[in-house]
């Protein structure tokens, strides 16, 4: 029996200790707001908070997820009012909006580690992100909004 | 859990703040039929004249099922005053979810913060057609909600004017009231709608539309799409989001070679996987089959993660096929070949052998632009319930109404035994028009009697797409002695995307050389153009501007190849191929010139228009610039899906040969406009889109089988290296201009655009796409 917390609530798993973070949060627990958009943790759709550092949820096997602390896109803000979230809103970011989620997370990330990013900092912070409507300009524009507050 | 909760919960316990496509538990659907439910509007679904108070003709009212623009179908209000209206489209992130409600918000004088915004389901009997792609949604749209935002205006007042026993034109709908100057009586919308309701639907000859200067929303850019709150905080619901009580998770493993099918399988390795189920077989059609499933061995299982890994236990023969002689170094070799030689010839002005005999030089120059798949954000997914004789699916769809057709078809089911919920579709590009994978889940949850989820995975979607074609575009000029182009041929082979329909007809088709070939809009006097031998070996479906983006990138590079051979300025050389304003009309020359399906007299070739883009996006951009060592400057005009789009693209290439895009113009001519907010992002994303296509983007096959299988075989641009700004001109039009496309013809012009920069920046030139280390030094 694995015991983890999602989303600041105990929750625990009996299955497949191999099953990767992102189909307990998806399928388990219902949990949608992370996405999967390709399994290898080449996208970053799935990404979450893991003790408060952004992973791909994808890649994180629920046996290492264990006595963890996870935050999804739900568990971000009570209100969906985080910084990068009011951002978003602020710069019309999203276009089909399936990747925003884990561009969220990665960038909430982001400014808890560093206030001030550069721009070199944001693009090696979002890099692993990929949007193909391409919002990257907004994105960019949203990281730094969120960072000087909205 | 409250989000599962939310996710099932019915329509009528929305708040007035629309939150997101609504999932309906399958178990109260009877109760739900129909916004109508709510309970106000309650009128019958008139068919309004197809050209009622058009401004222009369009080709709407000839797709299927046309168009239906009657209130009572789109607007309901509640006694509190939430106006809802439906959207009938599939929202993919062109953001026609939000604009097109939003016309009919502003017609009917609603205040947009009190109006809500339900998904139709796939329902064209009842909508008229939802087919979401060809860039048509505000083409053909903004007029029929515009008449349907003013017919429901005209009842509201009607209603007022009843209850005061006045004329009704004594009394106007402002803000969501209808106000009678004369008292100062005032209405909610609200408080009218009951009376409303009981009202027929005016005749057309009664509905009056707003003078555009009285827009409060059309135009402006103020509003925001609906779906912003729920996309930012997780509860916006895409294709792999429905849940059913009782749901079980399938991957597919399917053939690696088209044509291919199940030899024998089994099941055993997988079946030990934990969480795996069952294995069973899944239907697949012959090709060409439309949209039908090609067929395979699912496994099934608690959880998608433990499916995938069942798939990877699974061992499954298939049998050969002739498509695994699909070799593309081969193909493109043949390709090559067949486009040297004379094909079929589609366009035919004046002379072009004798005008090539006269020519003082000829130039020529061969295009390539690889195979390669749309790989959009989300993965194919959809849920089915087929059971007691009926069929509930929700699915991230771009044609509804199809979809509908194809499970009733596919499952033998009666029209009114089907229903399409549509879901947010995370990225489509073209592909989602296809319903394989929701048909593939419909299938399963026949056979297994429970709700199923159908997931693709990453390397399903790049390796079984319905890809954009591959191409060879070659172009020969003939110029005189004073360097005027006086000869023009344009050969192109390219497996027709029709071979998915019918028998591979191994030729372009109208439709297809239409996009940018045969409709080259130059002032040249002898034109050809032909279509060269291509048999298909994949399944070839619509990628984003399909066609035109070969066909651009092939003849606006080839304009400035002119240029840097007569020794003149690419735009100069561009406007002078272009010619004086004028409207060019190929048809009479071309063999069934296609016009996006629309009426050539509403949206001719105007090269007024083109030119006027050009000359705007070279004075925005600065054309001519001095630039710092390493960068350069191209241009690029095309016109597609009926609008006009110019480019200017800087690129800087450094010792090294690594390319940046440090910044993009583009100017937009797409008619009369309702967001010019959405307008901006699908440019900046446009740019983006064909920066990956340009650097990237490629599916090779070995064997009949695509070699690529994820993001890291097949990139995507990603934020570092995307332009670092792309500053966006729209051309102001009034409603005389008919509206034109906007989500796909973006996309062609740039890449030339960037090519053209990167010749001028190193004197390379691109003519075989993807760029891929053409560059290092």
């Amino acid at each position: 029996m694995i015991t983890l917390s999602v989303n600041g609530q105990d929750v625990s798993y009996d299955g497949d200790p191999t099953l990767s973070l992102l189909w307990f949060l998806r399928d388990e627990l219902g949990y949608t707001g992370t996405k999967f958009g390709c399994g290898e943790a080449l996208c970053g759709a799935c990404t979450v908070h893991l003790n408060g550092e952004a992973v791909r949820s994808c890649a994180v096997q629920m046996g290492d997820a264990a006595g963890k602390k996870v935050v999804t896109i739900e568990g971000l803000d009570p209100h969906g009012d985080h910084p990068v979230q009011r951002a978003w809103r602020a710069l019309n970011v999203p276009q089909c909006g399936f990747c925003q989620a884990g561009q969220i997370m990665q960038a909430a990330a982001l400014l808890h580690a560093t206030p001030n990013p550069t721009t070199e900092q944001i693009h090696q912070a979002m890099s692993g992100n990929i949007c193909r409507c391409g919002c990257y300009q907004r994105i960019e524009e949203a990281v730094r909004l969120a960072a000087t507050g909205v | 859990m409250t989000h599962i909760e939310n996710l099932l919960r019915a329509r009528g316990e929305a708040p007035a703040r629309e939150t997101a496509i609504i999932v309906e538990n399958v178990s109260r659907r009877d109760l739900l039929k129909g916004v109508i439910a709510a309970g106000s509007l309650t009128l019958g679904a008139t068919l309004l004249p197809k050209r009622g108070l058009a401004a222009w003709a369009t080709g709407a009212g000839a797709m299927p099922h046309g168009v239906v623009s009657d209130p009572h179908v789109f607007v309901s209000i509640a006694p509190d005053g939430t106006v809802t209206i439906i959207a009938h489209r599939s929202e993919m992130g062109t953001g026609s979810r939000t604009s097109l409600p939003m016309v009919v918000a502003d017609e009917m004088s609603a205040d947009w913060r009190r109006c809500r915004v339900v998904q139709a389901p796939g329902d064209e009997m009842k909508y008229g057609n939802q087919d979401t792609d060809g860039s048509r949604s505000l083409r053909h749209f903004v007029q029929p909600m515009r008449q349907c935002g003013a017919a429901a205006r005209l009842m509201l007042e009607m209603a007022a004017a009843q209850k005061l026993g006045v004329d009704v034109s004594e009394v106007e709908a402002v803000n969501h009231e209808v106000i009678h100057r004369k008292s100062g009586r005032r209405f909610g919308f609200g408080e009218l709608a009951a009376a409303a309701a009981a009202l027929p639907t005016p005749p057309p000859e009664q509905i009056r539309l707003k003078d555009p200067h009285a827009f409060r929303y059309i135009g402006t850019g103020s509003v925001q799409i609906v779906d912003l709150f729920d996309i930012t905080t997780g509860k916006a619901v895409y294709g792999a989001d429905a849940r059913l009580p009782g749901m079980k998770y399938a991957v597919i493993a399917r053939p690696p070679v088209l044509g291919a099918k199940v030899k024998s399988f089994d099941p055993s390795a997988a079946l030990k996987v934990p969480g795996v189920e069952k294995v069973v077989e899944v239907q697949g059609w012959d090709w060409p089959a439309k949209f039908q499933p090609v067929g395979g061995v699912a496994v099934i299982a608690r959880n998608t993660g433990a499916a995938v890994k069942g798939r990877e236990a699974l061992k499954v023969t298939w049998t050969d096929s002739p498509h695994a002689v699909y070799d593309s170094d081969k193909y493109r070799e043949m390709l090559l070949e067949n486009a040297r030689k004379p094909g079929k010839v589609v366009r035919n002005d004046g002379d072009v052998e004798a005008a090539f005999k006269q020519a003082a030089k000829v130039v020529s120059a061969e295009f390539y632009v690889p195979q390669f798949a749309h790989a959009s954000m989300e993965p194919p997914a959809a849920t089915a319930w087929v059971h007691d004789g009926m069929c509930e699916v929700w699915a991230p769809v771009q044609s509804p109404g199809g979809t509908h057709d194809d499970l009733c078809k596919t499952l033998n089911l009666p029209y009114d035994k089907v229903k399409v919920n549509v879901t947010l579709l995370g990225g489509a590009f073209g592909r989602k028009s296809k319903c394989d994978f929701v048909l593939e889940a419909a299938l399963l949850s026949k056979a297994l009697g429970v709700p199923v989820r159908v997931q693709w995975t990453r390397e399903d979607d790049i390796q079984h797409d319905f890809f954009h074609a591959v191409a060879v575009e070659r172009i020969e000029a003939g110029l005189d002695a004073s360097g005027r182009v006086i000869a023009w041929r344009h050969r192109n082979a390219a497996p027709s995307l029709f071979s998915t329909f019918v028998p591979d007809p191994k030729y372009q088709q109208p439709l297809e050389y239409s996009m940018g070939q045969v409709d080259v809009p130059f002032a040249i006097d002898n034109i050809r153009c032909e279509v060269c031998e291509a048999p298909a070996h994949a399944r070839i479906g619509w990628f984003r501007s399909v066609r035109n983006v070969p066909n651009a990138f092939a003849v606006q590079s080839f304009v400035a190849e002119l240029a840097h051979e007569t020794g003149r300025d690419p735009k100069e050389m561009l406007l002078e191929l272009i010619g004086p304003p004028r409207i060019v009309d190929p048809r009479k020359t071309t063999v069934d010139l296609w016009n996006y399906g629309d009426p050539f007299e509403t949206y001719p070739i105007d090269t007024g228009r083109l030119r006027r883009v050009v000359e705007l996006v070279a004075e925005k951009a600065g054309w001519g610039r001095q630039l710092p060592p390493g960068h350069g400057m191209g241009i690029a005009v095309h016109r597609s899906f009926l609008s006009y789009i110019a480019t200017v693209v800087e690129v800087a290439v450094d010792d090294k040969g690594n390319l940046s895009v440090p910044r993009v113009d583009t100017a937009v001519d797409c008619g009369f406009y309702v967001n010019p907010e959405r307008i901006v992002s699908q440019m900046e994303g446009a740019a983006i889109m064909g920066l990956t296509i340009a650097k990237y983007s490629e599916i090779t096959y070995k064997n009949g089988a695509v070699q690529q299988s994820n993001f890291n075989d097949y990139p995507v641009v990603r934020i570092d290296e995307a332009p670092r700004i792309t500053n966006v001109y729209i051309v102001p039009n009034g409603w005389d201009v008919p509206s034109s496309g906007v989500g796909e013809p973006g996309v062609p012009p740039f890449i030339p655009a960037l090519c053209n920069a990167i010749f001028a920046a190193t004197g390379k030139r691109i003519r075989r796409l993807p760029i891929g280390n053409q560059l290092a030094i």
